[in-house]
């Protein structure tokens, strides 16, 4: 019982940083119709951002105010990084087909991890202790502080991204966006602008995974590494599971999917915890195209 | 249909000019040292990927990134073959230079790429009706799902413990993360050169044919195609298929390479190995057979000319695909072929 209780945790603190990433995946998607792959390297950024803003810095001991201050940096930096991609790799590519665009995102996911290879190193990087580490037992259960601090702050940020989308004039834009760019411009919205914003929110959400991935697992492996690509595809895998371009269905979808892998990789082989993902992404596919809380699309001719 | 002997033999004359490429190369192997041995071979298998996918990326314009694991699955169901086949035939699991060792080879490329083809229909057929990018990130889960099931197999088997495994059982001994170390290094030039030929021929008749424009209506309006009558799922699910078979009958080379291939592991079949072989038929131009293969021959022998530099080799290759896709979004070549380029090249010339 108490290693499910485990399992349950570990799931929650996982899944909220996959809901996070997915949230990036899920509003691009949702206006522009496709997969970012570079997001998976804007996240890997925000790593080493806050790596490096931690070094110059000098943070050495642990402190909530230089974290909350790293964590700014990093997202700023993230969301100039998710500002440039649009302005100079997506945008002209606005018109062409699809195929073309995803094509150009690989180009840049793969550009981005070698430069960032280049820049960062290659070695396996120590993530300073931003934040104090304690570990509590609950009911024969570890719970780590930092892991309830990356779930909440994981939390608060969706929250936020919630209210803006649903609540604000300027997420109204981004939702009128995302059902067509044409009519949209037609009612006075820049549309452009719309789609930076959509690419510098999702970025930031990016860079905050980053450094929440930096803390919880104490380090972080070199920027081409497999990893973070895997980590940000099973994140898209998130964000279709819950229903592509619904945000609380990333929110949904992340956290069902770092459950189920918890669960797996608890129960039986720790290695298909890798495959989890994808078995799920075609199983949902299959019973459900649109995701868990998606609607339903009609093809256009 | 009317066929005349001129015909048949009009229609025989490129695959006897193909093997007598391949016998020449596997003639001259004696005189080219291991280095300019690698360099043919890794051409020519990057030949048969980037041709073999260019019939479901370029021909049909779906969009499939998970060509390496079908490569994974053709390279280690032929190992298979080679190495618990190989066993039960001659009682060990050394490479048997003999006629019956290269019946051996032979029938086990013939069964990776049936492995391949058989796991791209089980993947095409619910796959297959979906749109573009959930195409791409299925076929992507697909080959990471293949590189982690083949990490959870067993220990490969020595010959003393055989005895104690059914045969069954033995397929599933792959080496885990570690790879399949074997060693049948059956692979020469001239077996690569003919699949490579092969492959050619094969998707150049296609596209000539009634299912290759069945593909193509497909790639240029799927809407449209199923309005006439073209059965959209079908056609997109053979396309999967054949290349599926193509891309492990390059895995099938791949893992009887010597050097290379000594040890087949599932980390070097994962989607940076797929990334390869798309940026090779969107360079080439997708839906051009000569393109693909060109951008194949000339991003392998980059590669080998830029080994010292290899940090920014990816950063120039990715940095070239975004400047492509942007300036020349078709490719290189477009949908032409390079004889029709030289075509017009000459008429030009003579004006």
């Amino acid at each position: 019982m108490s290693s499910f209780l485990q399992f349950l945790l570990k799931g929650i603190a996982v899944g909220s940083l996959y809901a996070l990433l997915a949230l990036g995946y899920t509003m691009v998607y949702g206006i522009l119709q496709f997969i970012n792959f570079a997001h998976s390297d804007v996240f890997m950024l925000g790593a080493f951002f806050s790596w490096r803003l931690s070094v110059l810095f000098k943070i050495n001991e642990p402190s909530p105010v230089a974290a909350t201050g790293v964590l700014l940096g990093a997202m700023a930096l993230c969301s100039l990084t998710g500002f440039l991609l649009e302005r100079f790799a997506y945008r002209p590519l606005r018109r062409a087909p699809r195929l073309n665009v995803l094509i150009t995102a690989i180009g840049v996911s793969l550009f981005i991890e070698n430069a960032g290879q280049l820049v960062f190193g290659k070695n396996v990087v120590q993530f300073p202790p931003l934040l104090a580490e304690h570990t509590f037992e609950v009911g024969g259960v570890r719970v780590r502080s930092v892991e309830v601090i990356a779930v909440v702050t994981a939390f608060a940020l969706m929250v936020g991204l919630h209210t803006l989308v649903y609540r604000t004039r300027m997420g109204k834009a981004m939702r009128a966006v995302s059902i067509d760019h044409n009519i949209a411009g037609l009612m006075g919205i820049p549309v452009d602008r719309i789609i930076s914003l959509t690419f510098v929110i999702g970025s930031a959400l990016a860079a905050a995974a980053g450094l929440l991935v930096g803390i919880t697992y104490g380090q972080i492996k070199q920027p081409a590494d497999s990893s973070w690509v895997l980590y940000g595809l099973k994140a898209f895998v998130a964000a279709v599971i819950g229903g592509i371009g619904n945000v609380p269905g990333a929110m949904l979808g992340g956290l069902l999917l770092g459950l189920s892998e918890q669960f797996v990789a608890g129960y039986l082989p720790s290695e298909l915890r890798d495959a989890i993902a994808f078995l799920l992404l075609i199983i949902i596919l299959l019973v459900r195209p649109n995701g868990l809380l998606g609607r339903r699309v009609v093809e256009k001719v | 249909m009317v066929t005349t002997p001129q015909a048949v033999v009009r229609s025989l004359l490129p695959l006897a000019v193909a093997v007598g490429v391949a016998v020449g190369l596997e003639l001259l192997l004696g005189l080219l040292g291991f280095y300019a041995q690698k360099i043919l071979f890794d051409i020519g298998v990057n030949i048969i990927l980037a041709v073999s996918l260019n019939m479901v990326n370029g021909f049909t314009g779906q969009f499939s990134i998970g060509h390496a694991g079908f490569m994974a699955l053709g390279a280690y169901g032929s190992i298979v073959v080679t190495y618990y086949g190989g066993y039960a035939l001659f009682g060990d699991v050394m490479m048997h230079s003999t006629v019956t060792g290269y019946a051996l080879y032979f029938v086990s490329i013939l069964v990776g790429g049936v492995v391949a083809a058989g796991a791209g229909l089980l993947v095409g057929l619910p796959s297959l009706r979906l749109r573009g990018d959930y195409l791409a990130i299925v076929t992507l889960g697909f080959g990471e799902i293949i590189r982690v099931v083949l990490q959870v197999s067993q220990p490969v088997l020595e010959p003393s413990e055989m005895a104690a495994v059914p045969w069954y059982e033995q397929p599933w001994h792959l080496g885990r993360s570690l790879g399949f170390v074997h060693s049948g290094s059956y692979n020469t030039l001239g077996w690569t050169w003919t699949a490579v030929a092969v492959t050619l021929l094969v998707a150049y008749r296609l596209r000539e044919s009634t299912h290759g424009r069945a593909f193509l209506s497909i790639r240029e309006n799927e809407i449209a195609a199923e309005s006439i009558g073209v059965n959209t799922t079908r056609y997109k699910v053979n396309a999967f298929v054949l290349a599926a078979f193509f891309a492990g009958v390059a895995g099938s080379l791949f893992g009887h390479q010597l050097g290379a291939g000594t040890a087949s592991r599932p980390e070097e079949f994962n989607f940076m190995k797929s990334f390869e072989v798309i940026i090779m038929v969107v360079l080439g131009g997708m839906g051009s057979i000569s393109g693909a293969a060109v951008a194949a021959v000339a991003l392998t022998l980059l590669t080998e000319a830029l080994r010292s530099f290899q940090d920014y080799r990816m950063i120039s290759y990715s940095l070239l695909l975004v400047i492509v896709m942007i300036l020349r979004p078709q490719g290189l070549f477009g949908t032409h072929e390079i004889w029709h380029l030289l075509a017009r090249f000459r008429r030009k010339g003579t004006r």
